[in-house]
C-alpha cells in the first residue's frame, strides 16, 4: 500500500505530542473514497472515510473524535486485562492507554484505504485500539521477566487414576507427547514449550526475538502439526470427537 | 498441571496441539476480525463464511483475547 504522505506527516506531528495539532493535508477533499468502500458501507463511514480524507479542520476534527474513541477503547481494554496483570497501576495504565490511541491512530490513518465497509468504520477503528492496548499491557507485564523457553514442568498424569491400563494409556500421550517435542527444531521447540506450555503471552515472545506475532504464530502451527502427525504415526490420536 | 484421566490427558494434549484443520493467520485474522465480530451480534453465522477464523480463535490466545474484547466492547454500546 503505498502510504499517503499528508496522513503520515498528520500522524507523526501528533504522535511527536502536538496533539490535535494538525500538519493540514493538501489533498483533494474525497479524493478517493468512492473507490475504497464496498456497497455495503453505511452513511456513517462514509463520512468518517470522507473527514479523515478532508483537509483543514474538518480533518482535525474527524481526527480529534476519532482519538478520543480509540482512547476510550484502550482503556476499556486495560481494565479487561488488569484482572490478569494485578500489579499494574494507574498512571501507567493512563500512559499506556494515551500511547495505544496515538499508536492506533497513527495505523488506521495509514491502513485508510484498507477499510471496505464490511463492517462500521468505527468498529473497524476501534480493533486498533484493542490490538495496541492488549499488546502493550502484555508487554507491560512482562518487563523484566525471564521467558521460560525450557518446559518448567511437564503434565503428569495423577498416581490416583481410575484403572491400571486407563492410566498406561493417558501416561504413555503424554510422554509420547514429550518425546516428539525434543524432536522438533530448536526454533519450534522454544516457541511450543513458551506460547503452549508456559503461557508466555506471543506478543511478549515476539519482542523478545525480535518478531511479529504473525510469524511466531506460523512456527507454532507448524510445530503443532508435526506434533499432530506424529503422534498419529504412534497410534496416539487425540481425537476429541466424543469428549464432552 | 496433572490429567487425572485419559480423558484429561486427552484434552491436555489437545489444548497444546491447538486446533485441527485449516486456520486463518494471525494476520488474516485482524483484517476481517471487525466483520466477524459483527455478524456474531448480529446473530448471523460468522462461521458460515469464514471456518477458518474460529480455528485460529482456538488456537491462538492473543488473537481471542482481541475477538473476546471487541465483541465486548460493542456489546457495552463503544463504538456506535
Ligand atoms: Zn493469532
Amino acid at each position: 500500500m503505498a502510504l499517503r504522505p499528508a496522513a503520515v506527516a498528520a500522524a507523526l506531528a501528533f504522535l511527536d505530542g502536538a496533539r490535535f495539532s494538525w500538519i493540514m493535508a493538501t489533498e483533494t477533499p474525497g479524493a478517493g473514497v468512492a473507490a475504497g468502500l464496498a456497497v455495503s458501507s453505511d452513511l456513517v463511514s462514509r463520512a468518517w472515510v470522507a473527514r479523515l480524507r478532508h483537509s483543514g479542520a474538518e480533518r482535525e476534527a474527524a481526527a480529534a473524535e476519532l482519538h478520543g474513541l480509540l482512547l476510550r477503547t484502550a482503556r476499556f481494554e486495560i481494565e479487561r486485562r488488569r484482572a490478569t496483570f494485578s500489579h499494574l497501576y494507574g498512571a501507567d495504565l493512563e500512559d499506556l492507554a494515551w500511547q495505544s490511541a496515538d499508536d492506533a491512530l497513527m495505523s488506521i490513518l495509514r491502513r485508510l484505504s484498507d477499510f471496505r465497509g464490511d463492517s462500521r468504520f468505527t468498529t473497524w477503528a476501534c480493533k486498533f485500539a484493542i490490538l495496541e492496548a492488549g499488546v502493550k499491557v502484555r508487554r507491560h507485564a512482562w518487563r523484566g521477566r525471564e521467558i521460560p523457553l525450557a518446559p518448567a514442568f511437564w503434565p503428569v498424569v495423577a498416581d490416583a487414576g481410575p484403572g491400571p491400563q486407563q492410566h498406561a494409556e493417558a501416561r504413555d500421550l503424554l510422554w509420547a507427547l514429550r518425546e516428539e517435542v525434543e524432536r522438533l527444531t530448536v526454533r519450534q521447540r522454544e516457541v511450543f514449550v513458551a506460547i503452549a506450555l508456559n503461557d508466555v503471552p506471543i506478543d511478549v515472545l515476539a519482542e523478545r526475538l525480535d518478531t511479529t506475532r504473525g510469524a511466531l504464530y506460523k512456527t507454532l502451527h507448524d510445530a503443532r502439526r508435526k506434533l499432530r502427525t506424529a503422534l498419529a504415526a504412534r497410534g496416539l490420536g487425540i481425537d476429541l470427537g466424543e469428549q464432552p | 498441571m496433572t490429567a487425572n484421566t485419559p480423558d484429561d490427558a486427552r484434552l491436555l494434549a489437545a489444548c497444546l496441539l491447538g486446533p485441527e484443520g485449516p486456520e486463518l493467520s494471525c494476520e488474516e485474522c485482524f483484517d476481517v476480525l471487525d466483520a466477524y465480530v459483527e455478524r456474531e451480534l448480529a446473530a448471523a453465522d460468522p462461521d458460515a463464511a469464514l471456518p477458518a477464523m474460529r480455528a485460529h480463535l482456538a488456537g491462538c490466545s492473543a488473537c481471542r483475547e482481541d475477538h473476546d474484547s471487541l465483541l465486548a466492547l460493542l456489546r457495552n454500546g463503544f463504538g456506535a
